[in-house]
C-alpha cells in the first residue's frame, strides 16, 4: 500500500514534467489542450488517490502530510479545471489572432511546468528544493503573463519579474539563515535543510538566527502571497495576462507562497525562544484588507478590479492563520479553499466575458444577464459569494474568522469588519452596473465551457449549506497541526 | 582558524562589497557591465577558495557557472544587445550619487550589526562571510531601486544574486548550492533571452518611473 503511495507522489511530479515536454513538440494547438486537459486531469485523480491511500514515508527530498495534501488536491483541482476552461477560452484567442499556435505550444507547455513547479513546491521535504520549486513557477508565470506581448502585457510581466525575483531572492537568503541556524544541532548536509529534520530538532536551534531567517523569509514568500506593501506586481500580472493564468495565479500560486509563510511559521512556533510569526502576520494580512478594500472603488478595468479582491481575501486568509489557534487556523484554511474556488470561478466568467465584450473596461459592460444570461449569473454568483453574503462558503469562512477573532481581540475584529464591509460595498456597486441594466458591448453568443465555472460555485455553494463531518474532522486536525 | 585561509576568505568577500559600492556610482552602462563582470569574477575566486578551504570539490562548479556565465556570457551578451538594440548608454538614476553612497553605507553598516551580533555562535568564517554576503545583497536592492534602465536594474539583480551565492557556500557543508545556483542562471538567461526574444527596444527607453506612473493608472 504504500508503495503504491510512492508511486502516486511520482505521478504528481512526473506527469506534469512529462506532459510539458510533451506539449512542447506537439505540433497541433487542439491536441495540446486536450493532453493539457488529460494530463491535469491525471494529476488530480493521483493527488485523490494520495489522499485516501496511507501517507508513504518522508523521504529526503519529498514529503506528503496532513498539512500538504490538502494545498495538493486543491491544487491539481483547480489546475485540472483551469485546463479546461483553457481549452475554450485559447480558441477564442485563435480566432481573434491574439495568439498563434506556436505560442500556444508555449504556452500549454508552460502550463505544465507551472504545475510541476507548484505541486513540487507543496511536495518538498526540504526547503531548498521548495525554494527552487517556487522560482520554477514564478518564471513560467512571468512569461505566460507576457505573452500577448503588447506594451502593457510586457511592462506587467517586467515588474512581476522583478518584484518576484526580489521576493524569491530574499527567501532564499532566509533559507541559507535557516540553514545555518541548524547546522550547528543537525550537522551538515541534506538534513540541515530537510523539513522532517528541522521541525523534530528546532528547539535547540539559535532563536535569533531563526527570528532574523523567518523575517527574511516572510518578505521574500510574502512577495509572492501578495501582502499589502508588497504586492505592487498582483494586478498588473493578473490583468495583462491570459485570464486562465490569473485565475491560476490568484486561485493557486498565492497558496503556494502562502503554505511556504506557514511551514516556516510552524518551525518558528516549535522554538520557545524566537518570536512569535503571528502578530506580524496578523499586521500585514489587515494592512492588505484594508488596502486592497479601498483600492476596490477605483479600478476600471474588471480583471484588476478582482485582482485586488484576491489581495484581500489573502489578506483574511493570513489574518486568520497570524491570529493562530484551533478556530481560526480552521476559519483560514476554509477561507483559502473558497478563495481558490470562487476566485477561479469568477476569471473564468470574467475571461468569457471579456472575449465576449471585447474589452475589460467595466464601463463598457453593461446588462450582462440580459445579454448572456449563464455568463452574467453566473458572475453574479461568483460575486455574491466573493464578497461573503450567504448561503454561498466565503460567508461561513468570513464568519468563523470574524467570530473567532472577536473573542480573542475585539479591536483587531472591529478592523476586519470594516474592511470587509469596505469590500463588499465596492464589489456590488460594481456588480450593479455591470450584470444589470441595458446592454452594452458585444452581443454575440459565446462558446464557453460552463462546466468548470458551475462544478466551482456549486462546490462553494455546498460548502456554504453543509460541511460534510468527515471534512470537519479533517480540517479541525489540520488547525490543531497549525498550532497558536 | 584565524589564519591565512580566514584572511583570504575575507579579502575576497570584502571586495565583493567594495565592487557593489563601485556598482552603485557607475552612470554608463559599459562602465556597470565591466564592474559587474568584475565582481562576478571576484565571486568565482571566492566561490573557489571556500571550495578548497571546506574541501567540498561540487563548489568548483558554482565557481566554474559564476566565472563562463556570469563574468564571461552574460556581461557579453548584454554588450552586445545594448550596440545591437541602440539602447541609451547613460545610467538615469533616480537618486543624486551622494545620498545613494550614504545610503549604501548605512545599509552596510545595518547588515554588519543585525548580522554579526546574529551569528555570534558561529564560527568566524561563516559569521563574516553572512555579514558581507547581506551588505552586496542590500546594495544589489538599492541599485535596483535607484536606477531607471532596465539593464541597469538587471545588473542590479544579478549583483543581488552575487549576494546570495556567496552566503550559500560560506554556510558550510549547505546542500542543493549547486542546483540553486544553476536554477539562478537560468533565471538570468530568461531574462536576457526574453529581453531578446520581444526585441523591446523601446521597453529600455520607456522602463522609467514615468511611464510605470502611466501604467499604473489603468488604461483609459
Amino acid at each position: 500500500m504504500n508503495d503504491f503511495a510512492s508511486q502516486l507522489v511520482t505521478a504528481i511530479l512526473v506527469i506534469p514534467l512529462f506532459s510539458a515536454a510533451t506539449l512542447a513538440l506537439l505540433p497541433s494547438y487542439r491536441m495540446g489542450a486536450r493532453l493539457n486537459v488529460l494530463a491535469t486531469l491525471l494529476g488530480f485523480l493521483a493527488a485523490a488517490g494520495l489522499l485516501f491511500s496511507v501517507r508513504p514515508a518522508p523521504g529526503s527530498y519529498l514529503l506528503v502530510d496532513d498539512l500538504n495534501i490538502v494545498f495538493i488536491v486543491l491544487n491539481t483541482f483547480v489546475g485540472f479545471t483551469t485546463s479546461v476552461f483553457s481549452a475554450s477560452y485559447i480558441g477564442h484567442e485563435l480566432d481573434h489572432g491574439r495568439l498563434t499556435p506556436a505560442m500556444l505550444r508555449f504556452y500549454h507547455a508552460m502550463y505544465q511546468a507551472l504545475m510541476f513547479g507548484m505541486n513540487l513546491a507543496l511536495i518538498a521535504n526540504n526547503i531548498g528544493l521548495m525554494w527552487v520549486a517556487v522560482e520554477m513557477a514564478t518564471l513560467t508565470t512571468v512569461v505566460m503573463v507576457g505573452i500577448y506581448r503588447s506594451h502593457e502585457a510586457l511592462e506587467a510581466a517586467w515588474k512581476y519579474f522583478i518584484l518576484g525575483s526580489v521576493g524569491i531572492a530574499l527567501a532564499l537568503f532566509g533559507t541559507i539563515l535557516v540553514y545555518m541556524a541548524a547546522r550547528p544541532v543537525v550537522g551538515e548536509g541534506l538534513d540541515g535543510m530537510t523539513w522532517t529534520v528541522l521541525i523534530s530538532r528546532v528547539r535547540e536551534f539559535d532563536p535569533g538566527l531563526l527570528n532574523i531567517a523567518f523575517v527574511f523569509l516572510l518578505l521574500g514568500y510574502g512577495t509572492k502571497v501578495g501582502l499589502a506593501p508588497l504586492h505592487a506586481w498582483l494586478p498588473d500580472a493578473h490583468a495583462e495576462g491570459p485570464t486562465p493564468i490569473s485565475a491560476v495565479l490568484s486561485g493557486l500560486l498565492l497558496n503556494v507562497a502562502l503554505y511556504a509563510v506557514l511551514r516556516f511559521k510552524l518551525l518558528l512556533a516549535a522554538n520557545s525562544g524566537t518570536l512569535t510569526a503571528g502578530p506580524l502576520l496578523v499586521i500585514m494580512g489587515l494592512t492588505s484588507l484594508l488596502f486592497a478594500a479601498l483600492m476596490l472603488y477605483r479600478r476600471r478595468d474588471i480583471k484588476r478590479l478582482f485582482a485586488y479582491s484576491s489581495i484581500e481575501h489573502m489578506g483574511i486568509i493570513a489574518f486568520a492563520f497570524g491570529m493562530g489557534g484551533p478556530l481560526a487556523n480552521f476559519a483560514g484554511l476554509l477561507h483559502m479553499i473558497m478563495h481558490s474556488l470562487t476566485k477561479s470561478a469568477i476569471f473564468f466568467a470574467v475571461g468569457h466575458i471579456a472575449q465576449v465584450k471585447g474589452t475589460q473596461r467595466i464601463a463598457d459592460i453593461r446588462g450582462l444577464t440580459a445579454s448572456h444570461p449563464w455568463l452574467g449569473w453566473s458572475l453574479v454568483a461568483g460575486v455574491v459569494a466573493i464578497a461573503g453574503l450567504p448561503p454561498m462558503g466565503v460567508f461561513t469562512s468570513e464568519f468563523l474568522v470574524v467570530s473567532s477573532s472577536f473573542t480573542r481581540a475585539p479591536g483587531l475584529a472591529i478592523l476586519l469588519v470594516l474592511g470587509l464591509l469596505i469590500a463588499f460595498g465596492a464589489l456590488l456597486a460594481r456588480l450593479g452596473s455591470v450584470a444589470f441594466g441595458a446592454p452594452e458591448g458585444g452581443s454575440q453568443p459565446v462558446r464557453a465551457s460552463y462546466a468548470p465555472m458551475f462544478l466551482h460555485l456549486g462546490l462553494v455553494l455546498g460548502a456554504g449549506l453543509y460541511l460534510p463531518p468527515p471534512l470537519v474532522a479533517w480540517f479541525r486536525h489540520i488547525a490543531d497541526l497549525l498550532g497558536g | 582558524m584565524r589564519g591565512i585561509v580566514f584572511d583570504i576568505a575575507h579579502l575576497l568577500a570584502g571586495s565583493m562589497v567594495l565592487l557593489s559600492f563601485l556598482l552603485l556610482y557607475q552612470n554608463r552602462l559599459y562602465a556597470l557591465l565591466n564592474m559587474f563582470a568584475l565582481q562576478a569574477f571576484v565571486l568565482a575566486l571566492s566561490v573557489a577558495w571556500q571550495a578548497y578551504i571546506q574541501a567540498a570539490p561540487h563548489l568548483y562548479v558554482t565557481a566554474g557557472i559564476a566565472l563562463f556565465f556570469k563574468a564571461l556570457l552574460i556581461p557579453v551578451a548584454l554588450h552586445r544587445m545594448i550596440r545591437r538594440l541602440g539602447i541609451h548608454r547613460e545610467v538615469e538614476t533616480v537618486v543624486g550619487v551622494g545620498p545613494t553612497m550614504l545610503a549604501g553605507m548605512s545599509l552596510v553598516a545595518l547588515s554588519m550589526a543585525v548580522m554579526l551580533q546574529a551569528t555570534s555562535n558561529a564560527d568566524f568564517l561563516a559569521q563574516e562571510d553572512l555579514a558581507f554576503a547581506l551588505a552586496v545583497v542590500l546594495l544589489g536592492l538599492l541599485i535596483m531601486v535607484t536606477r531607471r534602465n532596465a539593464v541597469s536594474q538587471v545588473v542590479g539583480f544579478m549583483s543581488l544574486e552575487n549576494g546570495l551565492v556567496l552566503a550559500a557556500t560560506g554556510a558550510k557543508g549547505m546542500p542543493l548550492v549547486v542546483e540553486i545556483s544553476v536554477a539562478f542562471s537560468v533565471l538570468i538567461a530568461f531574462i536576457v533571452i526574453g529581453i531578446f526574444l520581444f526585441r523591446i527596444r523601446e521597453r529600455f527607453d520607456t522602463v522609467d518611473v514615468h511611464a510605470l506612473d502611466r501604467f499604473r493608472g489603468e488604461r483609459e
